[in-house]
């Protein structure tokens, strides 16, 4: 299989082509994945699509092939050009969880992961931290804060995510470019602290 | 909550067949990350013969590197289509390409520094 990893097929314009860095914003449905990467990159979100066959459980008894459906799955993202030698991606997730397989896509090589929460349905971002623990991926919970939610205590919102003390936990208005800005800002430091040591 | 949707090995999706010809896996671009930046090179100027419309619209816009996932979004295609074109001008010497580095590569402590400066500018 041909891995398409930086060294190969590469004497030609090695200077040129950037190092592609990808950043996840992972959460539940309608926590703001969308406002946040809309807010922070530098074209307007770009919406693609993956095409996924789905095996229905049964053979069909007349041609003895199995049924398949096929389903899509959205993917929004955003870019920031860095530097000329590197070009981050912020990729939102895909809204239903039972897409494993592409969150499993997005998070290999990734940074790390914002993981946002609604402190109104904080289990809507269950799944998600749950993930990315597992994954030994770094990630950060930002708090959404919407306005007529309320407000609680950083201690509170760990407390109810079962979140471990070395994970950041931060504040954000995901429509606020400088505030998700912070977000990530916070994450790849977290990603930094994480690396192993010498 | 159920939560064990991600723990199975194989779950009931699989990629499509049909719409690449079976080309899926065996393609040279079936591992092509989301992010992996896809530009053309100035020497493949002369070697159009037998590319489709859609090879030739993405070694257009790959004048300036782009990312698999905007080459999907920009020509409305399906991930995995876009995959197999781009493994296909791969294989023909048309464009290269640069995906993520992966976490069991070397630590890349230089790389976080170098998002951490840059979003620190922004
Ligand atoms: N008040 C408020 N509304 C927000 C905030 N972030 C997102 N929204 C709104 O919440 C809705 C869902 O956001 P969206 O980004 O689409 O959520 P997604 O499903 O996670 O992508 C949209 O109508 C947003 O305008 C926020 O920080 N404060
Ligand atoms: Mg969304």
């Amino acid at each position: 299989m041909v891995s398409p990893s930086s060294d190969d097929g590469f004497d030609e314009g090695a200077d040129t082509i950037p190092t592609p860095v990808k950043i996840i914003v992972a959460g539940g449905f309608g926590v703001g994945k969308t406002t946040m990467v809309g807010s922070v990159s530098e074209i307007p979100p770009l919406t693609t699509e993956e095409l996924l066959t789905e095996a229905s459980d049964g053979i069909d008894d007349l041609a003895g092939v199995e049924r398949k459906t096929t389903t899509t799955v959205a993917l929004d993202f955003g870019r920031i050009t860095i530097s000329p030698k590197h070009v981050l991606y912020l990729f939102g997730t895909p809204g239903q969880d039972r897409f494993w397989f592409m969150w499993d896509e997005l998070a290999r090589g990734a940074i790390g992961c914002v993981v946002l929460v609604d402190t109104r349905r904080l289990d809507t971002s269950f799944a998600a931290i749950d993930f990315f623990e597992r994954r030994k991926i770094p990630f950060i919970v930002a708090v959404n804060c919407f306005d007529d939610a309320q407000r609680y205590e950083e201690d509170e919102i760990r407390a109810a995510l079962a979140v471990p003390s070395h994970v950041p936990i931060v504040m954000c208005d995901a429509r606020k470019r400088d505030s998700a800005k912070l977000a990530l800002i916070r994450l790849v430091k977290h990603a930094m602290s994480e690396l192993p040591v010498g | 909550m159920d939560d064990g949707w991600y723990d199975e090995a194989a779950g009931p999706l699989v990629r499509p067949y049909a719409i690449t010809a079976g080309r899926t896996s065996a393609s040279a671009g079936a591992n092509l990350d989301v992010a992996t930046q896809v530009m053309t090179l100035r020497s493949a100027e002369t070697t159009d013969g037998g590319l489709t419309p859609e090879h030739l619209q993405i070694k257009r816009l790959c004048q300036k590197p782009l990312s698999v996932a905007e080459l999907a979004a920009h020509m409305n295609l399906p991930l995995g289509v876009i995959r197999v074109l781009c493994g296909d001008l791969i294989e023909r010497g048309v464009v290269i390409v640069r995906s993520p580095a992966q976490r069991v590569e070397a630590p890349n402590r230089e790389l976080l520094q170098a998002v951490l400066d840059g979003l620190s500018k922004l």
